[in-house]
């Protein structure tokens, strides 16, 4: 007795058959992607009446040509994999169309069970379906369900294990196209039995129809046998001719209605419709949603409610993640002493795979949403009401969904973005959007745009922000553009969609979709992200400054110190000279971290040491205020020399830091490039920070920060960079203008490209690093020598 | 009295009725087209057009579909119209 069985899920998109996999399996599910393609394989493994049965949802498709990817992985699954039972789940109030997949399962003759679902939507829209006859009509088990309710799914389960211990070998079903195509059809099939081409998979007749119907991989496979394939090809030919002579068509175009008139055959005796249709409520809803003045005023709302909703939900748990680092990296320092090694947990693993999971929560919101929309059938309006104006620019009407999160109103994320053109079916459609929103304004942009802004554009800054989102749109579109006329020129798919009826989207169905999908970019992106964050903090680390170089800053502060210490008024209060500074110092950083944190236990016992009074009159303000008491006195001016030694010594470790940061690889990539980027302004300076900006955009402000020999340079004091710059005769408006186009443009950060890959592949992947780096340079090239020409902005 | 007359289905107004006729587009698009449903002695009905006036929105059976214009073209339809 067979213990294992194994069912393919398939289905029309829309008919409930995502909803259906969840019911019969729930949370058991498991994802990965089908060899070699982008395509989603879903499958779960489930125990019912004793039996294991394996389940594979299969993409949806209206039809099993190999017009799509989608098409030829459903139907390569079912020819090579042989699933005991395929369960159709079909739509019962759009019987017509959803049998139309069903024949050409039953002419591919895989053991077929009809699941008929929405039973209940069928039944309030007047639809009545006699199961029965259904069944003995189109000679297939048929099984009412509603998926949403998780009716009927248990009956499924039971028919699916009776049909699959009959363990029947395929059975094409042979349907009449016409006596024309008939006689063709059994011609092929003969000369395709006589061939070596002839596979035991498919079986002859099904070949010759595919044929027929210009199947390409079929036709891939024919090829292999040239002598076949000459002779069937005179027989299509023959047959071409004769079909358009007499009935104006192609035989594909009379395939496809002999099907229908075969469905429209049985659907006649086995549906009972009550009145023709009347508006339903669906109809009622599109009325106001798709309405041509009212439709995008709502859209653009729902759209821009999407984008709040997204960033504002995510801000509360992206603060937890934010303190939960700062934490780890507070228990780190105290436990592992500075240098390589506590930098490189530091700066390289927590900051980059914290970089990473500081995206999960943006990236669950999103997904919710998106689920929202496309649950509802929303999604198929959206396109439908945006089509004309992105088609225009070789895009989709759902390409605005990703443009959007992406930082359409400035400040998303492109990681999201990027995987949010899931949405998109056709491939060219789908790589164009998903190479052009690294263009638009993401939110870790903002800091650099907002620190150039201070320091040169003073006068309108909302009103420059405005433009910088005007101009990262145009680049996005344009560049969209470009790339379907050049690398992704296609014919435009053809558009046909179906606007689903609009349905209230289930809870479990949402948080499984919401949470396969943040899972996978976990686990997938994590590891490879890790890695390049510890490269890219090599970079910027190694080979750091040689021995003598570091000795000569170490002698510098060795010298301070010992002119420190042989101070009279000094040496009054530290005896033991190198032990008392040290425990100085460290008492002025316990003190101060104490005090910071408003720990007053700990604040009094440090009170007790007898340095206290010289760290009291630098740190405590009441101290501060009574130094006028006590002028001149030895105290005061041995604090007053302390507080001087700190500022120099601190000095000298941002000169050494900005040193280290020159000699590291990529201060040297940055000094190499100098050539090539004076052409846009840019000094070395500026170009360590872009190449510090692969790892996240918002690197460039505290890499400038370094570079021109600022302490610890964060977005909030992003403020004195400001000033510096303004002051620095290297940069004037048109510099931080280009800059500004430089970091819109330029190479996406490293967790995109790796969100790119992960939705495309490595080839397009690099791609992107490099149009995006060209298209930069060159714009930047024009805005600055046409803006140094004529003298704008100097 | 009203009289039968084919035109594309581009060529129809709002909320008018025809029965498909010919499906002449071939390739991917006439295979598009036809699986989902659009295939002759089907009733169709213009539901609305988009904002642009492209794509169009059509009732089929009990459900909706959408498709542009260029694609619409492709399909004749017959309609009732009043005589002239």
């Amino acid at each position: 007795m067979k213990q294992k069985i194994t069912i393919a899920l398939s289905g029309n998109p829309n008919s409930g058959k995502t909803t259906a996999f969840n019911a019969i399996t729930g949370a058991r599910q498991h994802i990965a992607n089908y060899p070699g393609v982008t395509v989603e394989k879903k499958f779960g493994r489930i125990n019912h009446k004793g039996y294991e049965i394996e389940v594979v949802d299969l993409p949806g498709t209206y039809s099993l040509t190999a017009y799509s990817l989608e098409e030829i992985v459903a139907r390569d699954f079912l020819v090579n994999e042989r699933p005991d039972v395929v369960v159709d789940i079909v739509d019962a109030s759009n019987l017509d169309r959803n049998l139309y997949l069903a024949v050409q399962f039953k002419e591919l003759g895989i053991p077929l069970i009809i699941a008929l679902n929405m039973v209940d939507v069928a039944e309030s829209r007047g639809i009545k379906v006699n199961q029965e006859t259904l069944s003995t009509l189109f000679d297939v088990p048929v099984v009412p369900t509603v998926a949403r309710s998780e009716k009927g799914i248990n009956e499924l389960l039971d028919k699916v294990i009776e049909v699959a211990l009959e363990g029947e070998e395929w059975q094409p079903e042979i349907i009449s196209y016409g006596i024309d195509i008939d006689q063709s059809l059994h011609e092929i099939e003969e000369v395709i039995k006589k061939g070596i081409v002839y596979d035991e998979k498919y079986s002859p007749r099904w070949l010759a129809l595919k044929y027929l119907e210009k199947d390409r991989q079929i036709i891939e496979l024919i090829k292999g046998d040239p002598e076949i394939k000459k002779e069937i090809d005179r027989i299509c030919k023959r047959t071409f001719k004769h079909i358009m002579d007499t009935l104006e068509e192609e035989p594909e175009g009379i395939i496809a209605d002999h099907r229908y008139g075969y469905i429209a055959g049985i659907t006649k005796k086995s549906v009972k419709r009550k009145i023709e249709s009347r508006l339903n409520v669906s109809d009622k809803i599109d009325k106001v949603l798709t309405n041509r003045i009212i439709g995008p005023v709502i859209m653009m709302t729902v759209l821009y409610g999407i984008y709040e909703f997204t960033f504002r939900a995510s801000k509360t748990p992206l603060g937890w993640f934010e303190v939960f680092f700062e934490w780890l990296k507070g228990m780190i320092s105290l436990s592992i002493p500075e240098g390589n090694l506590h930098s490189l947990i530091v700066s390289g693993i927590i900051d980059g795979v914290g970089g990473v999971l500081s995206f999960v929560p943006l990236i669950m919101f999103m997904f919710f949403a998106i689920a929202i929309l496309e649950d509802s059938g929303y999604m198929a309006r959206v396109a439908y009401m945006l089509d004309r104006v992105l088609r225009w620019f070789g895009l989709h009407g759902n390409s605005v969904m990703a443009l959007l999160i992406s930082g359409g109103i400035s400040g998303g994320c492109a990681v999201p973005g990027v995987m949010a053109t899931r949405t998109l079916r056709d491939p060219k459609e789908r790589i164009a959007t998903l190479l052009v929103v690294p263009f638009m304004n993401c939110g870790a942009k903002l800091p650099v745009f907002a620190m150039l802004i201070g320091a040169f554009f003073t006068e309108n800054m909302a009103g420059m922000m405005f433009v910088f989102t005007l101009l990262s749109w145009s680049f996005a579109l344009f560049a969209a553009k470009i790339l379907r006329s050049t690398v992704l020129r296609g014919p435009k798919t053809p558009f046909v969609m179906e606007l689903p009826p609009y349905r209230a989207p289930t809870i479990k169905g949402l948080l499984i979709h919401t949470w396969e999908r943040t899972w996978q970019y976990i686990k997938k992106a994590g590891t490879i992200i890790l890695g390049i964050s510890v490269i890219l903090w090599a970079m910027m680390t190694f080979p750091g400054l040689s021995k003598e170089q570091a000795q000569i800053y170490e002698d510098h502060r060795t010298r301070l110190r010992e002119s420190f210490l042989s101070l009279p008024e000094v040496k009054e209060f530290i005896k033991d000279k190198h032990g008392g500074l040290i425990t100085l110092d460290e008492l002025f950083t316990e003190y101060n971290t104490a005090f910071l944190n408003n720990d007053m236990e700990s604040v009094k016992a440090l009170a007790k040491s007898p340095f206290f009074p010289i760290v009291e009159r630098i740190l405590s303000k009441e101290a501060i205020e009574r130094r006028s008491e006590e002028e001149n006195s030895a105290l005061l001016k041995a604090a007053a020399a302390y507080a001087g030694l700190r500022a120099k010594i601190a000095n000298i470790e941002v000169n050494e830091q900005q040193a280290s940061l020159k000699g590291s690889i990529a201060g040297r990539i940055g000094l190499g490039l100098e050539g090539i980027s004076r052409t846009i302004g840019f000094d070395y300076r500026t170009n360590i920070a872009l190449v510090g900006g692969f790892a996240a955009k918002e690197v460039v402000v505290s890499t400038l920060g370094t570079a021109y020999s600022l302490d610890k340079v964060g977005s909030e004091q992003s403020g004195s960079l400001s000033e510096k710059l303004r002051r620095d005769p290297d940069w004037n408006p048109l510099v931080a203008f280009t800059l500004v186009l430089f970091t819109m443009l330029y190479v996406p950060c490293f967790v995109t490209v790796i969100s790119i890959k992960r939705e495309s592949s490595w080839k397009w992947a690099g791609f992107s690093m490099i149009f995006n780096l060209i298209v930069a340079y060159l714009v930047s090239l024009m805005v600055y020598q046409i803006g140094s020409a004529l003298g704008i902005g100097i | 009295m009203l009289v039968k007359k084919i035109i594309k289905m581009r060529e129809m107004s709002d909320n008018q009725s025809g029965i498909i006729k010919k499906v002449s587009a071939t390739g991917d698009m006439g295979r598009r087209i036809r699986e989902m449903g659009l295939v002759p002695n089907t009733t169709i009905r213009i539901q609305g057009r988009a904002p642009l006036k492209d794509p169009v929105a059509i009732k089929i059976w009990d459900f909706s579909l959408t498709l542009r214009n260029n694609e619409a073209n492709n399909i004749l339809v017959e309609v009732e119209v009043p005589e002239k």
